[in-house]
């Protein structure tokens, strides 16, 4: 018996009867006896089994904190199955994880052996509130409606509604500045940035990493690379952002001329080699999967594939637009530039694009 | 009486402090014998929270190292591979939780193996929810809230596996900021306000953690406590079983045996998410490197949860049309938001469309067998199936790769496969649960075929049929013959048109649908007749085993040997024997 005794007044039947538990077991339902209730040996293994199980959680918290002190993270083990892993994550886990479940399975097992487990019956209530309670809240709500005047006063009706309706919109039209126009875009529409990239006449062609320009003779038939304007790494310095390069990134491909079916302008390769964007049309994931052979190019995304000697044109998937492909030339040292920006947007489409 | 502690003591005298104050014991002695139903299965709802617990406590820790910044730094950590390489400062700071914190590498693990659980979780738990019609009346409330945590769940997961800014994950804020330009009239705009601008700017991670560690999961966190109130004040459905009824709850009470074995349960799945977060790799972010926006892997593949999405999107014919000049991109309008919206829409309705057909408006507290309600069984198989059938076609250049097919074949198979194999689910379902209706109402007819052959005394062979289990017999009789909505009269008597008679008639159709095929239960008194047959039918076999008893049990049954089922023409033949002679 615990101290709950309640204040004086208040003790209703306190050590009279005994409290209600507000259940009662199941009558009829065949309830065959444990090993554990007919066997005291038996019982007394399952709490010596129980408290094994505490007892290890507690050594294993122990060995966690060793393990945490002691285990360098870097260091790596080779355990079987798992083969090398690294050491400090694994006793952690180990012991943590070891821990946790003990005290877990230890509870459980003290709750299937040694307390009762005959099922008991409690009645459920009706979710329905008694016809009482409905009608005296029904009779509150019309008086609250006769005292508020809610009804009659028509005017402060509309205009609350009015008002409770306006209310919102300070909280949507802040949201206005989660886009602030940087210098560069001032002015600017998103679909007048989505149209342009770096590229402008006479941008060199440099390759990606090591931003070195590109010369016809360094690429060879059906060889493929990335590329970048050669400003793009000035740029991104400015800007501190990836935005250029999501847009400017190609690849050049090249192919031997006779192969090329068709392209989106006149002569827009130079001697084979065809610069098109690296961003898929689906959802601007990069593409870099190339068959030489097909001169297929297939997005690892969504696998919509383009292919580079048919104009860019759709082959499979769920792109819908071709990829734009980017006029290119020499310049007067020997080196690939562009001879004009994309002529399309590059990546997704967007509502505004047409 | 037994006696109390100084600990008691002093927990009584706190009780009675409280109660003074707040009126706690009268809710304890309400709650403390609170009793609960007991079954394999209610345990999964309960894999859910704890999963989600640990995914908060986990998630706490790591916003003590984690910086939710894209600001560009130079890598100088314990990672070899990565130094003096450029990459953001989310990607930097979870590289040092990996590989320069203690115990960083395990809760990072432990957050991720949650919240894939967490998911698992509830979807699991909303097919039981689903099979067993738990979310009939008075539960659509918390069937709306599941569906609800289970969006927010999905939410949850995406926005956190985009925190690290790693390679992958990049790629997978690339897909998703391409998703919402694909938006109709606001798209654009839509992803310019997201992202501060063009893709991927410098804002969006610290954005998206202030989403994903309180807007998220606050929401979670009061939607589940409502969830569990609900639970509570409803208390918890029960499958059939003796003694149970639709007025009762039959099981354990709070206090000790729910507090042992659900408390116990909770460090049970902390403790396995620890063991698994230990041991198996999730998420290697320093093999996939920093994100840029023009690298990519093959093979990419998103968190499971989101493989039904991209498969969508990997299957969806090439759609985009122009008019006037706007661009609408049903190649990926459809798949990435509709689809996603309708699936979740009629996920959510199906309860009120359920109802609204059978015209049931009894309170469910006991719960249908899958088989005893065909149509919706078929209906969860089928809309599971869909499902199945996206996350292959997430998965088809895995299994392109794997099993060495044409990714082309996959797709294309695919695309047609989503619309023919659901119906073939369905009907293949449905069927299915009619014909284990159908052995219900054998077996309460003739008992159970117990697999022993009696050869009786005239050559003819009989197998054993024995009488249904207490238990057995209690879940079988506890399907419900409902009878589908009478069909409505064009006129009443007076001839008045009835004007509703449009819907009423689709109504009674869709009724007729959804109980019309049902094997009818036999009557009680069948019951009782035919357990009670196959009852003298286990009896005679001990007998006949000791064959030295065989003259007393051909005396004591007349000679005539009772088989349910055949015992009209075992009589006949021994009629026509006796005739004979």
């Amino acid at each position: 018996m615990t101290d709950i005794t309640p204040q004086e007044g208040h003790d209703q039947g306190h050590g009279s009867a005994p409290a209600k538990l507000g259940y009662s077991p199941v009558a009829d339902i065949p309830h065959k006896p444990r090993l554990t209730d007919t066997d005291p040996k038996a019982a007394r293994r399952a709490e010596r089994q129980v408290a094994t199980m505490f007892l290890l959680s507690m050594l294993l918290i122990v060995l966690f904190v060793v393990a945490y002190v002691t285990i360098d993270p870097s260091s790596t083990v080779y355990i079987p199955v798992f083969g090398d892993v690294g050491a400090s994550n694994f006793a952690l886990g180990l012991t943590m994880g070891g821990a946790v479940f003990l005290i877990g399975a230890g509870a459980i097992q003290w709750a299937k052996k040694l307390m009762p487990d005959v099922e008991v019956v409690q009645q459920r209530h009706d979710m329905q509130s008694p016809r009482r309670a409905t009608a005296e809240a029904a009779a509150n709500y019309e008086r609250g409606k006769e005292e508020s005047g809610f009804a009659r006063f028509t005017l402060i009706r509309r205009t609350l509604i009015g008002a409770l309706v306006l209310f919102p919109i300070p909280l949507v039209v802040v949201l206005r500045d989660l886009w602030t126009a940087s210098p560069a875009e001032a002015g600017k529409s998103p679909a007048d940035l989505l149209s342009e990239t770096l590229w402008t006449k006479g941008s060199r062609i440099v390759s990606d990493g090591t931003y070195l320009p590109v010369k016809p003779a360094d690429l060879p038939v059906g060889g493929l690379v990335s590329a970048v304007p050669a400003d793009l790494q000035e740029v991104e310095e400015a800007e501190g952002n990836l935005n250029a390069r999501t847009k400017a990134a190609i690849i050049l491909v090249r192919m031997d001329p006779e192969e090329i079916r068709s392209q989106q302008g006149e002569g827009w390769d130079y001697q084979g080699i065809l610069a098109y964007s690296k961003i898929c049309t689906h959802v601007g994931c990069p593409i870099a999967l190339y068959e030489q052979r097909t001169h297929h190019l297939l997005c690892p995304c969504h696998q919509s594939t383009f292919d580079l000697a048919d104009s860019g044109n759709v082959v499979f998937g769920p792109a819908a637009r071709r990829m734009p492909q980017l006029q290119i030339g020499v310049d007067e040292e020997g080196y690939l530039v562009a001879m004009n920006d994309f002529q399309e947007p590059v990546g997704p489409s967007f509502w505004e694009r047409g | 009486m037994t006696t109390t502690s100084p600990v008691e003591k002093a927990g009584g005298a706190t009780a009675t402090y409280v109660d003074q104050r707040i009126g706690s014991n009268k809710f304890l002695s309400r709650n403390l014998g609170k009793v609960f139903p007991d079954h394999w299965s209610f345990m999964l709802g309960e894999i859910a929270l704890y999963s989600f617990i640990v995914v908060l406590l986990t998630g706490v820790f790591l916003t003590l190292w984690f910086k939710p910044s894209m600001a560009e730094v130079v890598y100088d950590g314990s990672y070899v591979p990565l130094k003096g390489i450029t990459m953001s400062q989310a990607y930097q700071s979870t590289l040092d939780i990996s590989f320069d914190v203690r115990g960083g590498l395990l809760l990072r693990q432990m957050h991720h193996w949650g919240a894939l659980i967490f998911i698992a979780a509830m979807a699991v738990h909303m097919f039981r929810v689903f099979f067993t019609g738990a979310f009939r009346k008075p539960r659509e409330f918390n069937w709306l809230i599941g569906v609800v945590l289970t969006t927010l769940g999905l939410l949850a997961g995406f926005s956190g596996y985009s925190l690290p800014d790693d390679l992958l994950s990049g790629t997978g804020l690339q897909i998703a900021r391409g998703i919402v330009q694909a938006i109709p009239v606001v798209g654009t705009w839509a992803a310019f306000l997201l992202f501060d601008g063009e893709f991927p700017g410098t804002e969006f991670i610290s954005r998206l953690y202030g989403v994903h560690i309180l807007l998220i999961p606050g929401l979670i966190l009061a939607l589940v406590t409502v969830h569990l109130m609900l639970v509570w004040t409803q208390k918890h459905t029960q499958f059939p079983g003796p003694g149970r009824t639709n007025d009762n709850v039959v099981g354990y009470p709070l206090l000790p045996i729910y507090m042992a074995k659900a408390g116990g349960f909770f460090f049970v799945v902390f403790g396995i998410i620890a063991l698994v977060g230990g041991l198996v790799t999730i998420n290697p972010i320093w093999i996939f490197g920093p994100f840029t926006p023009d690298q990519v892997s093959a093979g990419s593949q998103p968190d499971w949860y989101i493989g039904f999405l991209d498969g969508a999107l990997r299957i969806m014919p090439n759609w985009e049309t122009v008019i006037f000049g706007w661009t609408i991109s049903w190649n990926i309008f459809i798949p990435a938001l509709i689809m996603p919206g309708v699936l979740f829409t009629a996920l959510g309705l199906y309860p009120f469309i359920e109802a609204w057909v059978t015209g049931d408006k009894r309170e469910h507290n006991i719960l249908d067998r899958p088989r005893n309600a065909p149509v919706r069984t078929g209906l969860g198989m089928m809309a599971i199936s869909f499902y199945v059938m996206l996350w292959i076609g997430g998965a088809n250049d895995i299994i392109a790769t794997a099993f060495d097919l044409s990714i082309n074949s996959i797709t294309l198979f695919l695309r047609a496969a989503i619309f023919i194999v659901p119906p073939i689910v369905f009907i293949v379902t449905r069927r299915t649960c009619l014909g284990l209706q159908r052995r219900d109402r054998e077996k309460l007819l003739h008992g159970y075929e117990s697999g022993r052959i009696l050869r009786l005394p005239h050559g003819e062979f009989i197998e054993v049929h024995q009488p249904l289990s207490q238990k057995d017999l209690a879940v079988i009789t506890s399907k419900v013959d409902h009878e589908p909505l009478p069909a409505p009269d064009k006129a009443d008597a007076d001839g008045v048109r009835n004007k509703k008679y449009r819907s009423q008639s689709l109504r009674h159709k869709l009724s007729v649908f959804f109980y019309g095929a049902n094997v009818p239960k036999p009557s009680a008194a069948e019951i009782e007749a035919g357990q009670h047959h196959a009852a003298h039918s286990a009896e005679i076999e001990a007998p006949l085993h000791d064959y030295e008893d065989a003259d007393e049990f051909r005396r004591a049954h007349g000679g005539v040997l009772h088989h349910p089922g055949m015992a009209e023409t075992n009589i006949e033949q021994q009629a026509e024997e006796h005739s004979g002679h």
